[in-house]
């Protein structure tokens, strides 16, 4: 079983703003049953243009459906300006993440709204157009979908340009092109910013932001791990990038918590919060 | 949470605890090896040999014709892998079916794409069904061995594996069957049946995980997948997994025992939740044709299969799926693809495989929560608005 969030878990079980809206102001529809998801999501707006109504309808998985009611919550009250600045990592980080498999999920999201936002300024039928080259055929995933992905979410291999997007999930033959997509966006952007790889994008976190992500990964990613052997640690502080930890259960007695530090804790908040977190036990 | 209802037993299957019983002083006290020669190690030999035995008659064969093995894929591996190397360099064709566990498949896929070799994979019907005459035209001058496994895990699908068997040897075809989800389920006479290998795995009937036994008939060829030991006659190095055996043993002891009432029982607890779960859910079917009695895969449409699996888990309801999202991969089961199943109720797919285990009870939690959870679902979904 996927290792969901208790907040992925909730907007699954308690799915926010399911239905249909008769005279939506906005339609869009991404998907098919024959992709394995869809997703119809539906906005009217108020007389000040923000987005006072929003429903979806959808046809996935657990994260699918979480994705898409996070999607309506995050909407209700923006402007359209504002809601088309929202990304696939805004929805799967208000969902405190996604297992990586399960990234296009929240991508779908991202398009059932440009879908809508597209129908509602342009009488579109409000359902995404393949524009560009196709690169998967089983999945129907143009190039440029693909390149958007990985820039927007600095993916670096094939395996994460299949979760975010489905490209090469199926029949496996275009594999060696996204390899080649990856190839020239990666390297553009290597020449562009002279760096010799490229990382994710870093997320602009607020302290309060980091905290919390810091927390959620100890407890969703960390300590499940350190429990299988009777330990534990515990969050004491946060200071700038310096994140104090106190090391609880049988992690205290043992000789290799500093190692369990550096190869364990210390990977998993760099991968999952920041790259520049330092982990330090509290003395 | 209310008690689990454990409903994926082609997964895997509870310990029996008469199993654990069996195993339990092969943890404790004695740990001999069985390859030493003090009589402390000797005294476990006699009881690996014992469990040999037992297993042996699952099949009604020799115990000199078992090898115990880690589980059923790897006796799918030594079968398809220690044969095949030692046919003459022209015997470089394998058939198999599309429809085989990947411990099968992906060996002929390799075999294929890293070794050279010819592979068929024979395609079933929208029952599940193979063609026989398909199969037997199939086979020509190069034709090393045939895999065809004797029911499927997913659909519960049973392969003719006499009739498959007796077409393998008039061909004069090495013939290996891949029986993990019917051992110890229907009886098995290879002393009838002229299977030349036969794979089966010990934590599908109650038997620990990490055990399982390959069946090599008597002058059958075969290579060892593990080399750097004496053990298993020379067929499988390394010491033996004495607890391992000894449960698996036990198991089989158990299965040959219960067998005939135990099938009949379970078949009426999946016939009842079959006819209860197409009575109360609207499109819904029912996937594959001459199933095992234990085994039942139904599609729901317009809705997704992890889905469902998630709401069932929050009753404590454990069942599988062939849909994409609850595996790792974004592809659909094959198996069921195979059957010419619509994507549209492949995603919706749940199996439902039960076990001696299963009570009246368990049948009556899964007709009680299902159709809330299929209309639930439903609500959600965009096609079914589409479809009124």
């Amino acid at each position: 079983m996927w290792d969901y969030t208790d907040k992925v878990m909730d907007h699954f079980r308690h799915p926010r703003n399911v239905g249909f809206i008769k005279d939506a102001d906005g339609v869009g529809e991404v998907g098919s049953m024959a992709c394995g998801d869809a997703l119809r999501l539906m906005f009217k707006l108020d007389e000040q243009g923000r987005i006072e109504d929003v429903k979806f309808q959808t046809f996935g998985c657990g994260s699918a459906i979480a994705s898409a009611s996070a999607l309506t919550e995050m909407l209700r009250g923006k402007t359209l300006e504002e809601a088309e600045k929202l990304t696939n990592q805004d929805i799967a980080e208000f969902l405190g993440g996604l297992p990586e498999q399960k990234m296009h999920c929240s991508v779908l999201g991202r398009e059932a709204l440009e879908a809508a936002i597209e129908n509602y300024r342009n009488g579109t039928i409000g359902q995404v157009q393949l524009e560009g080259r196709v690169v998967c055929i089983c999945f129907g995933v143009t190039e440029e979908k693909i390149e958007r992905a990985i820039r927007e979410n600095g993916l670096s291999t094939v395996d994460q340009v299949t979760n975010y997007t489905k490209a090469g999930g199926g029949c496996g033959g275009c594999k060696d092109e996204i390899a080649q997509i990856l190839e020239r966006i990666n390297g553009h952007l290597a020449v562009k910013e002279s760096q010799p790889e490229v990382s994710k994008p870093k997320r602009k976190l607020t302290n309060i932001q980091k905290i919390q992500l810091i927390q959620e990964t100890i407890d969703r990613e960390i300590r499940p791990e350190l429990k299988k052997d009777g330990g534990d640690v515990e969050l004491v502080d946060v200071d700038g990038d310096k994140v104090i930890l106190s090391l609880r259960g049988s992690c205290v007695e043992c000789r290799v918590a500093q190692f369990t530090l550096k190869t364990l804790v210390e990977p998993k908040l760099k991968s999952f919060v920041s790259e520049d977190l330092v982990v330090v036990e509290a003395k | 949470m209310s008690r689990t209802v454990y409903l994926d037993n082609n997964a895997t299957t509870m310990i029996a605890p008469e199993v654990v019983a069996a195993m339990q002083p092969y943890l404790t006290d004695f740990y001999g090896n069985p390859s030493s020669m003090h009589s402390f190690g000797g005294g476990v030999r006699r009881q690996v040999d014992q469990a040999r035995a037992s297993v042996a008659a699952l099949f009604n064969a020799t115990p000199e014709e078992i090898i115990f093995t880690a589980g059923g894929s790897e006796g799918d591996n030594q079968a398809i892998l220690g044969t095949l190397e030692l046919l003459p360099s022209n015997k470089r064709h394998f058939i198999t079916t599309r429809v085989e566990h990947p411990a099968v498949r992906e060996v002929g896929h390799y075999l294929r794409d890293q070794r050279g070799y010819r592979l068929t994979e024979l395609p079933v019907d929208s029952d599940g069904a193979l063609d026989l005459e398909q199969l037997e035209r199939s086979i020509a001058e190069d034709t090393g061995l045939i895999s065809v496994m004797w029911a499927n895990n997913e659909t519960g699908v049973i392969f003719p594996i006499e009739k498959i068997a007796a077409i393998a040897k008039a061909r004069g075809v090495l013939f290996h069957t891949d029986a993990v989800q019917v051992a110890g389920k229907l009886p098995i006479d290879l002393k009838k049946i002229p299977v030349d290998l036969l794979s089966m795995s010990g934590h599908k009937i109650h038997a620990p995980k990490g055990i399982g036994a390959l069946y090599v008939r008597e002058g059958t060829k075969i290579n060892p997948l593990i080399h750097g030991g004496h053990q298993e006659n020379g067929k499988r190095a390394g010491t033996e997994n004495v607890p391992g055996i000894i449960g698996l043993g036990r198991a089989a002891e158990l299965a040959l025992d219960g067998m005939s009432e135990e099938s009949g029982r379970v078949r009426a607890l999946r016939d009842r939740l079959e006819k209860g779960l197409l009575a109360s859910c609207t499109d819904s079917r029912v996937n594959g044709r001459n199933r095992l009695h234990n085994t039942l895969n139904v599609s729901f449409e317009f809705i997704e299969g992890e889905s469902i699996l998630l709401m069932l888990d929050e009753y404590g309801i454990c069942a599988s799926s062939g849909s994409a999202c609850a595996s790792g991969s974004l592809e659909p089961s094959y198996v069921l693809r195979a059957l010419g199943i619509p994507f549209t109720a492949v995603h919706g797919s749940i199996r439902f495989s039960l076990s001696r285990y299963t009570t009246d009870e368990d049948i009556d939690a899964v007709l009680e929560r299902m159709p809330g959870i299929v209309d639930r679902l439903r609500e959600i979904s965009p096609f079914v608005q589409k479809e009124a």
